[in-house]
């Protein structure tokens, strides 16, 4: 192979970072783990959801995986902008985005292995979903296309950020997110205002498609939100990437 | 006349209402190393940002290697290699990794990258430490490294800012050496320095570049015909003794706060015994004595009316 893509060759320095930077991943595969142990042991028995609970709690725990690895990726686009390197990227005759592409295609892979590690986990606690192969697959698009959007917002939010302390700060919101959609309990069982909140924002539609395609019928109404959502976001994420990289010299 | 591999004309940047550059006009030949000249803040960064394409000018035209910068970015990116001012490595790779990600970036062939990456190894002595993390690396072999990715494109201009600040001695030789081998090569070096000496040492041209203006340019040699020539430099420990001293040469400059007397000479033998005799026949003695051949500290002092803020 002679020309390699220059987005292929940053994925391949990204995930070299990953591979060197073992708390990244402790964060992005282990955390959601442990949620989900603490969620379905010490209080799952708490939450009536009307089946069991880890049959419930896993699509959202998939989404919840998702904007854990997210820190890591601020932290690394910022690390990249404080840095000199960006410079040396910025004067060769390359595309500009693919120091870009690299951080979100070197996330969505960081969301991939995560979120096999915990449906693995899942199987274990007794998971037992009533997906069929589309179905899964259809999970698996949406997992793709929820971590390109929350990618390229966490992209533009790392470089946006002044120092890569600040850029891991930046993704918190993002992590809470799921806390407060219907990932843990359904929505319908919050509060007032806080109920409003969960059934309207964005990661509600996503996680109920994922729990649609894992119990096999899944609601298309959810699906166009869900669909629509990640659009919009890696819409933003992009362009808001995009000018935000070109600013910074 | 063939074209010129850098040529400025009238360039302008702004930051806020906060004038960088202030109409900067210069030519680079091919092949020769142009030094830019100036104390921290003077604009030299400024300058390589937007002859590199990092920055937009706010005015005035840049061509480099016979490309509007700011049309053509992309044609001048592929004939230039910058080396920053920060070592801009990966420091999560190691030295040959670094290396590698320059060859796949640059499109090089595998067979063919792999022996470019060996070859520049060698080249700047970092063989040994090729697999370790470049962020073990010293401040030098950082630079090294630096250099040697900026190399891997092959490019025919290249800018270096500030390539030695914050390195020792030795390794500053070295650089020295890698520039003047590259210069060899034909290849044209863009410098930028606030060591006065290492434009004096490389420099075919130096512009002296102050608040944004560049007040002088020409040959090392040039610019130091444009100040006071040689000189006998006296130091005298009380007020008096210079005043004495300053009635018997009415050629000489005073210094009241150094108490020094600055006298012109040729520095010749026969010059100075005359006038150390002077001296003697009026009983006066200096502290300290010493023969000055003006180097480019003096140019700039001559030049803004200011010292440099960091010297050598």
């Amino acid at each position: 192979m002679s020309a390699k893509s220059p987005s292929l060759v940053m994925l391949r320095r990204n995930v070299k970072h990953i591979a060197r930077n073992p708390t990244s991943v402790f964060n992005a595969v282990l955390m959601p783990i442990v949620i989900m142990l603490m969620f379905v042991y010490m209080m799952g028995d708490a939450f009536d959801v009307g089946v069991d609970y880890i049959d419930y709690a896993t699509p959202g725990l998939i989404l919840l995986a998702v904007c854990y690895g997210l820190g890591a990726t601020a932290t690394s686009v910022n690390s990249d902008m404080t840095k000199g390197i960006i410079n040396r990227f910025k004067v060769m005759d390359v595309s500009r985005g693919a120091v870009l592409t690299g951080h979100v295609v070197a996330s969505v892979l960081t969301n991939l292995i995560a979120i096999a590690a915990l449906v693995g986990v899942a199987f274990l606690l007794g998971f037992s979903p009533s997906a069929g192969l589309l179905d899964w697959l259809g999970v698996v698009g949406v997992v793709v296309l929820l971590g390109f959007a929350a990618g390229w917002l966490t992209v533009a939010l790392g470089l946006a950020a002044k120092s890569p302390e600040t850029a891991g700060l930046s993704s918190i919101p993002l992590v809470m997110l799921p806390f407060f959609s219907s990932a843990i309990v359904p929505a319908e069982k919050m509060g007032p205002g806080l109920r409003e909140f969960a059934e309207y924002q964005p990661f509600t539609p996503i996680i109920e498609t994922i729990r649609g395609l894992l119990n096999g019928a899944p609601d298309t109404g959810d699906a166009i939100a869900a669909l629509a959502w990640c659009v919009g976001i890696a819409l933003v994420g992009y362009l808001w990437a995009r000018s935000t990289f070109d600013k910074r010299a | 006349m063939p074209t010129p591999a850098i040529a400025v004309s009238g360039l302008r940047k702004v930051y806020g209402d906060k004038v960088v550059l202030d109409g900067i006009d210069l030519e680079v030949p091919a092949g020769t190393i142009f030094s830019l000249l100036g104390p921290n803040g003077a604009g030299k960064t400024t300058t390589v940002n937007v002859l590199s394409t990092l920055m937009r000018a706010d005015g005035g035209t840049v061509r480099v290697a016979g490309h509007d910068v700011a049309t053509e970015a992309r044609a001048v990116r592929a004939a230039i290699g910058v080396t920053g001012q920060f070592a801009a490595v990966d420091e999560l790779l190691t030295g040959r990794e670094n290396l590698r990600l320059m060859v796949d970036l640059n499109g090089v062939p595998a067979a063919r990258g792999k022996r470019i990456v060996t070859e520049l190894l060698e080249r700047f002595d970092l063989t040994e430490s090729a697999g370790k993390p470049s962020s073990t690396y010293s401040g030098g072999m950082r630079r090294k490294l630096d250099l040697a990715m900026t190399l891997v494109g092959d490019p025919r201009i290249i800018f270096l800012d500030e390539p030695t600040t914050g390195l020792d001695p030795r390794s500053r030789r070295t650089m020295w050496s890698i520039i003047r081998e590259l210069v060899a090569d034909g290849v044209t070096i863009f410098l930028t320095t606030q060591y006065l000496e290492e434009a004096d040492q490389l420099a075919d041209r130096v512009a002296v570049l102050d608040q944004g203006r560049l007040v002088a340019q020409g040959t090392p040699a040039e610019l130091k015909r444009q100040i006071p020539g040689t000189h006998v430099r006296l130091l005298f420990t009380a007020g008096p003794e210079l005043d004495a001293a300053a009635r018997l040469f009415p050629g000489a400059t005073r210094d009241d706060e150094a108490l020094t007397l600055r006298i012109p000479s040729d520095g010749g033998t026969r010059s100075l015994r005359a006038l150390l005799d002077r001296l003697d026949e009026h009983s006066l003695s200096a502290e300290e004595f010493s023969v000055h051949t003006p180097d480019l500290d003096d140019v700039f002092l001559a030049l803004t009316g200011h010292t440099t803020e960091a010297t050598t």
